[in-house]
């Protein structure tokens, strides 16, 4: 398709033409003419938020929890620049974006005009890639182009930087058929020389364990099937990231549980003591590993990533294998399959075994009270009443988000969405809006804590306006929880500053919206209040005030290994758990 | 990585990028945004009509964080291709310097017989200065700027290094 039409045009054609149903934006004057030609059609909702921040992680909601790449359009300055928590965000937990930016037209590039910014310069480091569209007749291919860069290879966030006047200007559209990427084309197929390797030390493995990440999801919903598939074949152990809960049920009798700093005994134990690690699209983050050279140490390690960079960065690994995680699985089981492989039974039978003695243990017991609602119990109450229901959930960054994801269990991918690489606080509220808008017949709540969710609170006014009944489910503690965990192992006890001071009437706050707001503060009341809320076909601020001083645990200090966890039966010396170098990492 | 005790080598890598606006700037962040070294940098275009550019950077580091480099740099979406010449074969590296001694009398002559030596060609004279053009190896032209460094030396311009493989092949 070759047709005349304007810039602005363009881009809503562009949009269009790849499927684009949900935007996410707020003008300014840089991006006007593109707002008029959104006027023009209504094929391509947009969603009006109130700060920028807010419309970036709604997209990423949005495609977290659709598949789809998420949309977003802003102005020029102040709008890219408070766009860049968003684009960071969704760089390093590799979320498909395309954000659209206005820019000042382009005799005043360079010249600190109103509302300029360097967007392109500031954005380099923080997205996949990055257009500043100087010429119309450029600006059809790099749309469809971003489109492709962003859900290609590694997912990840694209700009896409427009003047105004090449927003006015008129010029040639080209639809997305052809356009392919001259030189950015990823490797999906895995080395079959190196999948045969691979079945052969699974087949061998005494000790195995399959640590699965985000790459999993992302790789789509096949890729958790074949995962799934391969798991039972082998009867191996599976654990995950934060970022891959939900590709592997949390139901089944081979999930261990999350792994890493706050995951599970038996997950950490068997990471630290298997013999052969299947990583499936993971990264050996520093909140995985531990201490790095005491991380493993007997394991061959395979590592399945689609993005060579990923491999070594952190962790020396015995065999990488570049592919797609879908591809790769597949490529595995038929060659499984094929060599008619059998797993060493008596020998894995062992390992269960010696993972159920760490199960044992029940590292993420707690104790319940009758006067007072522990943290963990709040979420677990959730989890009881929403489980058989057709639910996503959103976290904000602390405490809260490690009890969620300890506490609530997921069967399904795509249904978990939290900020794991930057640790954005605020990201909650506004992707729990996204993933709404992709679901709207969802129940979708956001398990929040009373200081995250005051940094991007205003995207109630949103969820308001578009009738999209998000529950946002806090955790009152009245602290930065996380932060106060922190200062009791680092500081002696020395609060500074992570007091929530101040802290408005949660209540009228949720009415003066016009949303519904619910406190509880007895444990007996608990489970009656969340039904309330789930019932409620409208926004709603759920003011849980829960236990001040509650611990998020299990725990690796940082700077140990795996296998030196603090546990719930054991809290006492947090203070005397963390070494002096430990004490220099985050 | 953990810390890595292996010891640190010097790698020229060749790369091969779109000619667009950015795409240095690009290459460089990612160096210093990851804190790795660039001991030199040259860049041109190949051709007009290719709309390609060629890099030649010349890096420091150990093993990993040097395969973790061209990692790094082959995921950026304007590069086509990242050749590590260090690893492919000894690779012909060049660089060009200009040189500015200055001086009277003895120390004159002296110059001009190590630039002969070097041969190095003089491009520039004054009654008290001479700017001498050489090009070699960076040993070379180290070797070189140190000799002169007694007898009066202004001031060095290099060009960084520019590199290709040996034999029949193309990168």
């Amino acid at each position: 398709m070759m047709r005349e039409m304007t810039g602005a045009e363009m881009v809503m054609q562009a949009l269009i033409d790849q499927g684009v149903e949900h935007m996410f934006g707020y003008p300014g004057g840089a991006v006007l003419p593109i707002y008029d030609a959104m006027f023009h059609q209504n094929q391509v909702r947009h969603i009006l938020v109130r700060h920028e921040q807010g419309a970036v992680h709604m997209a990423e909601g949005y495609a977290r929890s659709s598949g789809k790449v998420g949309v977003v359009l802003v102005t020029s300055g102040p709008g890219a620049t408070n766009a860049v928590t968003g684009l960071t965000d969704a760089l390093l937990d590799s979320i498909p974006l395309v954000c659209i930016t206005g820019q000042v037209p382009t005799h005043l590039i360079g010249s600190d005009a109103f509302q300029e910014c360097d967007t392109v310069g500031i954005t380099r480091p923080c997205t996949k890639h990055n257009y500043l569209v100087r010429d119309v007749n450029d600006l059809a291919r790099v749309m469809h182009e971003a489109f492709y860069v962003a859900q290609n290879g590694r997912p990840g966030p694209v700009v896409v930087d427009i003047p105004k006047d090449v927003q006015f200007a008129r010029g040639i559209y080209v639809g997305p058929e052809n356009i392919e990427h001259k030189t950015y084309k990823p490797r999906l197929k895995g080395d079959p020389e190196k999948i045969k390797t691979a079945v052969e030390m699974l087949a061998k493995a005494k000790r195995p364990i399959f640590y699965t990440g985000g790459g999993v999801i992302n790789s789509g919903p096949e890729a958790s099937r074949l995962l799934r598939e391969f798991a039972r074949l082998t009867g191996y152990p599976v654990t995950s990231t934060l970022m891959g809960l939900g590709a592997y049920p949390a139901a089944d009798k081979q999930w261990l549980g999350m792994l890493g700093m706050h995951g599970t005994y038996e997950a950490n134990m068997a990471m630290h003591d298997c013999d052969v690690m299947v990583c499936v699209g993971a990264r050996f983050d520093d909140r995985i590993t531990g201490r790095l050279d005491a991380f493993s140490p007997g394991s061959k390690k395979i590592h399945i990533d689609i993005d060579p960079s990923s491999i070594n960065k952190n962790v020396k690994v015995d065999l990488p294998i570049i592919g797609d995680v879908k591809h790769v699985l597949e490529d595995m089981l038929t060659v499984w399959r094929g060599m008619k492989v059998e797993p060493d039974r008596q020998a894995i039978a062992g390992w269960w075994g010696q993972i159920d003695k760490w199960r044992a243990r029940k590292s993420l017991a707690f104790q319940p009270s009758s006067s007072i609602i522990k943290p963990q119990q709040a979420v677990k109450a959730l989890y009881d009443q929403v489980k058989d229901k057709d639910v996503y959930i959103t976290t904000e960054v602390g405490q809260h988000q490690m009890w969620a994801a300890q506490h609530f269990h997921f069967e399904e991918p795509n249904r978990w969405m939290t900020s794991g690489g930057l640790g954005t606080m605020g990201y909650g509220l506004p992707a729990a809006i996204g993933a709404q808008v992709a679901h709207p017949d969802s129940l979708v709540i956001d398990i929040a804590g009373e200081a995250s969710i005051q940094m991007c609170l205003q995207e109630l006014s949103t969820a308001l306006q578009f009738n999209l009944p998000v529950k946002v489910f806090v955790l009152n503690n009245e602290y930065m929880g996380m932060v106060r965990q922190w200062q009791d192992l680092l500081h002696g006890g020395r609060y500074s500053h992570s007091y929530s001071e101040s802290l408005p009437d949660f209540v009228k706050l949720a009415e003066a919206y016009g949303a519904v707001g619910i406190r509880c503060s007895k444990p007996g009341d608990l489970d009656g209040a969340i039904h309330e809320m789930i019932n409620v076909n409208r926004p709603v601020l759920f003011d849980c005030l829960v236990d001040k001083m509650e611990n998020c645990l299990p725990m690796i200090p940082s700077g140990k290994p795996h296998n030196e966890m603090i546990l719930p039966d054991h809290p006492e010396g947090l203070d005397e758990a963390i070494s002096e170098e430990g004490k220099m990492l985050v | 990585m953990p810390p890595v005790n292996e010891p640190v080598e010097r790698h020229t890598l060749s790369l091969l990028v779109d000619n667009e606006p950015g795409v240095l700037a690009r290459i460089v962040g990612l160096f210093s945004g990851r804190g790795y070294n660039i001991d030199s940098l040259t860049v041109s275009e190949v051709s007009h009509d290719s709309k390609l550019s060629r890099i030649t950077v010349v890096t420091t580091g150990a093993p990993p964080i040097i395969e973790q480099i061209k990692s790094q740099l082959d995921r950026l979406v304007p590069v086509h291709r990242v050749v590590d010449l260090t690893v492919v074969g000894k690779a012909v590296e060049r660089e060009l310097a200009l040189i500015k001694v200055r001086g009277k009398g003895e120390i004159r002559q002296e110059a001009l017989l190590i630039a002969d030596s070097f041969r190095a060609r003089t491009v520039d004279t004054t009654l008290e200065s001479f700017v001498f053009e050489i090009t070699g190896k960076p040993e070379k032209i180290d070797q070189f700027v140190s000799l002169l460094e007694p007898l009066g030396l202004v001031e060095v311009s290099r060009t960084g290094v520019a590199a290709i493989g040996r034999g029949p092949e193309g990168m």
